[in-house]
């Protein structure tokens, strides 16, 4: 695998049965993401973008090919293991925030902080400098449902950094936002990728969105396509 | 390790502070719980109440004496003449008036219940002060004791709480037979505060019983073996009866009642299993109603046993709830309960409810039985939720 790549997806299958029918998503896809980079997965509804996200966030597995993190073969991980290699390497944000609505800010960012062995005082240092790099220091104690959508999404965004993982996977962030709480949104995630050397997939319909991202690629019909002119 | 402890402490501590969002269901869950609970302790406490009265009633150091095959003293009768001869048996204490016995009678009077006005049967026991004497937790709680050779009898607490015309002073006609109620007496709440109690004599003389009884209690001495009168009965062959301690005898009249306890089990089983077909309907919600969370931790990196056990904890709780308030309202609504029924001579046995730390922990544990069955299926799945589900698009 090359140094510089944090992903490597080598003539990876992918299809689903329905009935008796097998419907194919992927056929022989090679894919390389580099380590550093902000790279925008874009493409219509259907092109496969969040089947490619689920693989690469080992949520997912492929019928065939491989998919390599590092120097490590996840494709053929039990569940048990994609579970811890997901809880050291990859931080999440969904479209709709996935906030735990009965914990508040600071509790839902703790989360990912329960699987490792660090202790109270230690988890709550990290939450709080969380909290405070998305801007969120002095809302720490309130419930999501004493947010505005942008807050929690950047709850969220606190969530899926505090442990400091290689990667965040980020399935159309900003696709329940208006305009201008998008783009907050996105200049906290390049923020991220420029100065805290974060490797980040966004899966985005949003050309908007996608302007942020280092590189860009374009799937449909699970291959991937030149950008249209 | 910690890790395990810590997600599944998370995660209970998550599904509890939820509950809210699945209020009436929860409570459902709840008063399914504690209805059954409830009621099985209900029957438990009865039939514990009334074998706790008979087993009381029974001394080890008393022998008690019927005519051989008689289930009870109702139906057995012995003569003067065996009475004598059973004073002489080895192993009887003696006093300066001689052996310590009490040959007795026991007939059957009319009552009325105080709760419902039908009529019920009491037992009218016909025995000398030295019977009296025999029964060791016996105290006169008003009035005085009757007068032997005259129409007076005594009345146990039990007879006075539960059936009407029987308080001090009053004149009880039973048949062409009046009796004059010139006190009442308790025994330590055992059978025989169930009983009306007057001077054998008298009795014998107004039921035409000659100089016959039915049956004997005899003091043994200390370290007596009651081996020995059996045997002394078993080598005479004028004589033909059942020799066993009181406490025997009343252990297997007790054990009449135990048909309420299989019965309330069986009516508890049957409810539970009620219980258990909604208490899983509301975990099946709960896991469904939580089915984007339980996927975003587990995406998150939580596992399938921080799942499994937060569902499992949740039914848990929620049958535990239940159970506490079951035990609440059998104790509030049953316990020292009074009632009545029939017992194994065909009278009336007054008892109270008995809702002992034993059957409250049997409560408590069919309660966690529901808890575990209603939590254990829905774990499972919440276990095998897809993580792809974090990702869908519901809110």
């Amino acid at each position: 695998m090359n140094d510089n790549n944090i992903f490597e997806l080598k003539q990876v299958e992918k299809s689903f049965n329905k009935g008796k029918e097998s419907i194919s998503i992927f056929e022989e896809l090679n894919m390389n993401i580099k380590q550093g980079e902000f790279l925008a997965i874009m493409g219509p509804s259907g092109s496969g973008k969040t089947t490619l996200l689920n693989l690469l966030g080992g949520v997912d597995q492929p019928t065939g090919g491989e998919v390599w993190f590092d120097d490590a073969r996840i494709d053929s991980l039990n569940e048990g293991q994609l579970a811890k290699w997901r809880a050291n390497n990859i931080g999440f944000i969904f479209q709709f925030y996935n906030l735990m609505p009965m914990l508040n800010a600071a509790r839902n960012v703790e989360l990912p902080l329960l699987l490792t062995n660090l202790s109270g005082s230690e988890r709550d240092k990290r939450v709080a400098t969380a909290l405070e790099l998305v801007g969120l220091a002095d809302r720490a104690k309130h419930m999501p449902s004493e947010m505005s959508g942008g807050q929690q999404q950047r709850v969220a965004i606190a969530r899926a950094i505090v442990s400091d993982p290689k990667l965040l996977l980020c399935d159309e962030p900003t696709g329940d936002l208006d305009r201008k709480t998008a783009d907050e949104i996105l200049e906290m995630l390049q923020l991220l990728n420029r100065e805290f050397g974060k490797t980040i997939v966004m899966v985005t319909h949003d050309p908007s969105a996608a302007k942020y991202a280092t590189h860009t690629v374009h799937l449909d019909k699970g291959q991937f396509v030149p950008e249209e002119a | 390790m910690s890790s395990v402890f810590s997600q599944s402490a998370a995660v209970i501590s998550m599904n509890i502070r939820s509950l809210p969002r699945r209020l009436w269901m929860s409570l459902a869950m709840v008063l399914a719980s504690a209805v059954v609970v409830a009621i099985l302790l209900a029957f438990l406490a009865m039939a514990k109440g009334f074998e706790s009265t008979m087993q009381s009633a029974g001394a080890n150091d008393v022998a008690f004496i019927i005519r051989g095959g008689s289930a009870a003293e109702l139906n057995s009768v012995l003569g003067r003449d065996q009475v004598n001869l059973l004073e002489n048996a080895p192993g009887i204490a003696k006093d300066e008036q001689g052996p310590i016995v009490s040959a007795e009678l026991y007939v059957i009077v009319d009552g009325k219940k105080r709760s419902s006005g039908t009529k019920a049967n009491l037992p009218l026991r016909g025995l000398d002060l030295r019977g009296v004497n025999m029964r060791k937790n016996f105290a006169l709680e008003q009035g005085r004791m009757f007068t032997p050779g005259t129409n007076e009898v005594i009345v146990g607490a039990g007879v006075l709480r539960q059936f009407s015309g029987f308080d001090l002073g009053s004149e009880i006609r039973s048949g062409r037979n009046s009796w004059k109620v010139v006190g009442v007496f308790s025994t330590g709440g055992n059978v025989f505060e169930s009983e009306i109690w007057a001077d054998a004599k008298v009795v014998q003389n107004l039921y035409n019983r000659g100089s016959s009884y039915q049956s004997m209690r005899a003091q043994l001495e200390p370290n007596a073996d009651i081996q020995a009168i059996k045997d002394y009965v078993k080598n005479d062959p004028r004589l033909n009866q059942d020799v066993q301690t009181e406490a025997d005898y009343f252990s297997e009249q007790g054990k009449s009642l135990s048909y309420i306890a299989i019965f309330g089990r069986i009516i508890s089983t049957i409810m539970a299993l009620g219980a258990l077909a909604g208490a899983l309907n509301t975990m099946y919600t709960s896991v469904s109603d939580r089915a984007k969370e339980i996927a975003t931790l587990r995406a998150i990196g939580f596992s399938h046993m921080s799942a499994f056990i937060g569902t499992l904890a949740e039914a848990m709780v929620l049958a535990a709830l239940g159970g506490l308030f079951g035990v609440i309202a059998a104790y509030l609504f049953f316990d020292g309960m009074n009632a009545s029924t029939l017992g194994g001579s065909f009278t009336q046995v007054v008892f109270s409810f008995n809702l002992t730390t034993e059957l409250i922990t049997q409560g408590a544990i069919l309660a966690l039985i529901i808890g575990f069955f209603s939590g254990v299926f829905p774990a499972w799945r919440a276990a095998k939720t897809p993580v792809i589900v974090a990702f869908q698009s519901s809110h």
